[in-house]
């Protein structure tokens, strides 16, 4: 059993200890939005803020998130307002859409902590994350975007 | 791809082409009745042939299939062809809406279920969604104007031809209506043929080619709202994953569940029966092992004890069998596809001869979202939700796997997290089917993407020999082209160790350049592993191969690259198949061939559109190079242009160029989507993609060895640069025929920046 708050709410998750956050997140929560790609750290598709931080929830287990504070991209923003996600959909971003919630939250990560990155700074935060599509000039550019915005 | 399988070739129709004269094939109808503002029918809308109606099913109009009004004026339109990035839920559904004049922001989409008797054919595959539906979705639309404007002139009493529709309202003189108002009496009418339609003018359009319509999911993709195959959440359902035969063919001998029976959650274990290929899209089987979430069926594979049996292919090792393939392609092979005039003849009188060897490995196609499909089996029948290509298909396999009438399945179509052919073989829909019956829930099987990696139906892997003769002034005189690769027909019936018709079109026997004699040869190759089709197929490992070729010729010659292109390509001409020595069951991806014919012309074109844009002859700076390719796939025309720097040893490319003809281009936004995505997965296959065997099991298993470009190394700066063309020029495809060029002018950019001339298949990302 795990306290934790996910998108401001708390959750009692009943699921044992080594169990990674994502499966948490998505099989006990039912918080959908945040995907499964490689269930190893390489993809970034299952990236949400861990207390703030851009953490690929395939490698934090249960126990490490006990009394954490957890947003996924459901709790980004109440309306779907985050410049970041205004930016994604200024800029026609997605493909198939599927790596996006990782990739929007890992900008949003990015530019929290440092509203005015550099393009070498874009360029390091999201290699975290794959996208097989192919989106990246526009992530880049979205990410550009969003800087101006906040 | 899928329903070439099950017939036999087909000649292409009427082969001997001469001069074409387009509008020699348009069926121009009478003027019909034109709605005030609109005009006829010949002026808006040629028709053009196209091989829609050959596919199973063929192509559905009927708008009442397609499109409901509500009384509140609420348009639904159905999307029947799957979402897996290309844009075409959107994109079809915005041709309905703009010749219809529906309000966009009033349009909802609704995806259709795998049934196509109803919907026509649903196969998403071949670059076909707007090729073979372009037309269709303008008819739909313009049936229903023609309704609300024939329910709204018996209502007031007035001639239908002056009633104006326009942005979802109908109108004559004071009287004035809604399309919700009018919706029932609308819909109620008679459907009128075609020949009664009257059609939007280029000129009037809102929505087509213009670039500004959002894709519809674009909001939920941005929330995390989007439904993909693994967000479908039932009642009572269980999660399962399977352990598969690592060797394909190959069985469980005896399996120990012991312990993963004892892990929190798990419930049930299951063996699945094993398949032999050919399988066609038949599970590997295994042993399944069922929990009430991921993580517990997970920690219960991992606990099971198997004892496989490899089968007959355990011995597969590709490095020997590389080895083996560029043995048979350097050796002249009996089987001929293609032969043109004589060309042992002419490379006997050849002043002079060049050749040289690619390669291709094997590839996964690795979309981000792994295999997965959720069943839930019952007495009564069997409901899937599953992110499939082909979901009439996958309807079909699953009554099959459980002995059941395919009325009594019903396949509905998530969102596609990527598709790239992999989900057009929906052996996960059938083992979630398998598992779900077994245990009596509803069961969705998650695929890892060890397993995606390990149990692809994959990308074949290839040897291409192209040899020429050249003449006292270095003028090509003869070709030949020996492609040795396992066929995709292996997968579905028993291996003959040839390439087959499809195969062939794609690069090989289609080679367009101007040379007098040519012939396409194809030495045997046996699968060892299910072969499958991967984005762009065949023509990736032939645009590898030619497309490198004429960089090496250049070289050998002295010539410069482009005029290299130029020189082969010849002076414009119109290809008869006939004449140049085509195999008679041509394949011209489905196409009659008199009305998508390969005009040489279009592909020069595009060529120097790439290359001026990219200032093709400018001096480059030490380790730095610009490379060219031109192909033709999937019936449209692409030009690649390549910069390629060198930096720390890490192959960059700091700028690309596309050209490419289409045809009539829909959505140009989505197009130039397209083709930076394929800008990037060409230069991933380009540096990293290659599966290897080893003992008959996939030697990769994530992105760590499996690697993909990312944000640090991306193609920057993709320019793309559409050939502008009105609605009388067929659309083509466009998911495809960008990736085949991008390695080739990676290739030949990398040895102008560096001198190393890399014929392998993946390069590598360091020189």
């Amino acid at each position: 059993m795990a306290k934790i708050t996910i998108n401001s709410v708390e959750h009692d998750i009943d699921g044992p200890a080594d169990m990674p956050l994502l499966w948490a997140i998505r099989d006990i929560a039912g918080l959908t939005g945040t995907k499964f790609g490689c269930g190893v750290g390489l993809c970034g598709a299952c990236t949400v803020h861990l207390d703030g931080v851009a953490t690929q929830s395939c490698l934090v287990t249960l126990g490490e998130a006990d009394g954490k504070t957890v947003t996924t991209i459901e709790g980004l923003s109440p309306e779907g307002e985050h410049a970041v996600q205004r930016a994604w959909r200024e800029l026609n971003v997605p493909q198939c859409g599927f790596c996006q919630a990782g990739q929007i939250m890992q900008a949003a990560s990015l530019l929290a902590e440092n509203p005015k990155p550099s393009d070498q700074e874009i360029l390091d935060a999201m290699s975290a994350n794959i996208c097989r599509c192919g989106c990246y000039q526009r992530i880049v550019a979205a990410v550009r975007h969003a800087s101006t915005g906040i | 791809m899928l329903h070439f399988l099950n017939q036999a070739p087909q000649p292409a129709e009427g082969f001997t082409i001469a001069k074409v004269s387009r509008r020699g094939f348009l069926k121009v109808s009478g003027a019909g009745l034109a709605l005030a503002g609109f005009a006829t029918t010949a002026e808006a809308f040629p028709r053009w042939p196209h091989g829609g109606h050959a596919m199973p099913h063929g192509v559905r109009t009927d708008p009442l299939v397609f499109v409901r009004v509500d009384p509140d004026g609420t348009v639904t339109l159905v999307a029947h062809r799957s979402e897996m990035g290309t844009g075409s839920r959107t994109s079809l559904p915005m041709i309905m809406a703009d010749e219809m004049e529906a309000d966009w922001t009033r349009v909802v989409i609704e995806q259709a279920p795998g049934d196509e008797p109803k919907y026509g054919n649903q196969d998403t595959d071949g670059s076909r969604s707007l090729r073979h539906h372009i037309q269709m979705a303008r008819q739909i639309g313009a049936s229903v104007r023609h309704m609300l404007a024939h329910a709204a002139a018996a209502e007031w009493g007035v001639p239908a031809g002056e009633v104006a529709v326009e942005a979802h309202m109908v109108r004559h003189g004071s009287h004035e209506a809604g399309f919700g108002d009018l919706a029932e009496a609308a819909m109620a009418l008679p459907v009128p043929a075609f020949e009664d339609l009257a059609f939007k003018s280029p000129s009037d359009f809102r929505y087509i080619g213009k670039g500004k319509v959002q894709i519809t999911d674009l909001r939920d993709i941005t929330t995390g709202a989007a439904v993909y195959g693994a967000d479908v959440m039932l009642d009572g359902m269980q999660v399962a994953v399977v352990a598969r035969p690592p060797v394909v063919g190959g069985k469980v001998k005896s399996f120990d569940d012991t312990a993963a029976r004892a892990v929190p959650g798990v419930s049930a274990v299951v063996e699945l029966p094993h398949s032999i290929p050919p399988a066609g899209f038949a599970p590997l089987g295994g042993i399944a092992v069922v929990a009430s979430n991921t993580w517990a069926a997970m920690k219960g594979r991992d606990a099971l004890q198997i004892e496989w049996d490899g089968g007959p292919h355990a011995g597969y090792d590709t490095q020997a069998f590389l080895a083996e393939m560029v043995a048979t392609a350097e050796q002249p092979a009996d089987t001929v596809f293609r032969n043109q005039g004589d060309v042992d003849a002419a490379f006997a009188e050849a002043a002079r001869t060049f050749g040289q060897t690619y390669t291709q490995a094997h590839m996964a196609h690795a979309p981000m979202e792994p295999p997965v499909a959720l069943a839930s089996v019952t007495a009564e029948g069997a409901e899937i939700w599953a992110p499939v290509q082909s979901p009439y298909a996958c309807r079909t396999d699953v009554a099959k796997a459980l002995e059941i009438d395919p009325a009594q399945v019903k396949v509905n179509v998530t969102l596609l997290g990527g598709g790239f052919g992999r989900k057009s073989k929906h052996d996960f829909a059938i083992e979630a089917a398998l598992v779900s019956k077994a245990v009596g829930t509803p069961v969705r099987v998650q695929w890892t993407r060890e397993d995606d990696i390990r149990h692809s139906f994959m990308h074949t892997v290839s040897a291409e020999r192209i040899d020429v003769a050249l003449d006292g002034e270095g003028k090509v005189t003869a070709w030949r082209h020996n492609s040795v690769a396992p066929s995709i027909l292996s997968t579905f019936a028993p291996d003959g160790g040839h390439q087959f018709f499809i195969e062939q079109g794609m690069g090989h026997v289609d080679m367009p350049f101007d040379i007098p004699n040519v012939r396409c040869e194809n030495g045997a190759a046996l699968a060892h592993t299910r072969i499958g089709w991967y984005r762009s197929v065949s023509n990736v490992p032939r645009a590898w191969a030619v497309g490198s070729f004429v960089g090496e010729l250049a070289h050998e010659l002295g010539r410069d690259e482009k005029q290299m292109w130029l020189d082969l390509i010849g002076a414009p001409r119109v290809v008869d198949p006939v004449a140049e020595g085509y195999p008679e069951d041509f394949w011209d991806y489905g196409e009659p061939y008199q009305a998508f014919p390969i005009d040489t012309g279009r592909l020069a074109n595009v060529l120097d559109m790439a290359a001026d844009a990219i200032g093709w002859g400018r001096e480059m700076p030490e380790g730095e190079g610009l490379g060219l390719c031109v192909h033709r796939s999937f019936v449209s025309y692409v030009a690649c242009a390549a910069h390629v720097r060198v930096v720390d040893g890490t192959i960059r490319v700091p700028e690309m160029h596309f050209a490419i003809d289409a045809g009539f281009i829909a959505n140009p936004e989505r197009v130039e989507s397209q083709l930076q995505g394929a800008a990037v997965m060409g230069m991933t296959l380009a540096l990293h993609s290659g599966i290897h065997y080893e003992a008959g099991a996939v030697v990769e298993s994530n992105f760590h060895d499996y690697e993909m470009v990312r944000a640090d190394n991306y193609p920057e700066n993709v320019h793309v640069h559409m050939v502008p063309h009105g609605f009388g020029v067929h659309s083509t495809g466009v998911g495809e025929p960008g990736v085949p060029p991008v390695a080739p002018a990676i290739a030949n950019a990398l040895f102008k920046a560096t001198g190393q001339r890399k014929r392998a298949l993946p390069m590598g990302a360091q020189v």
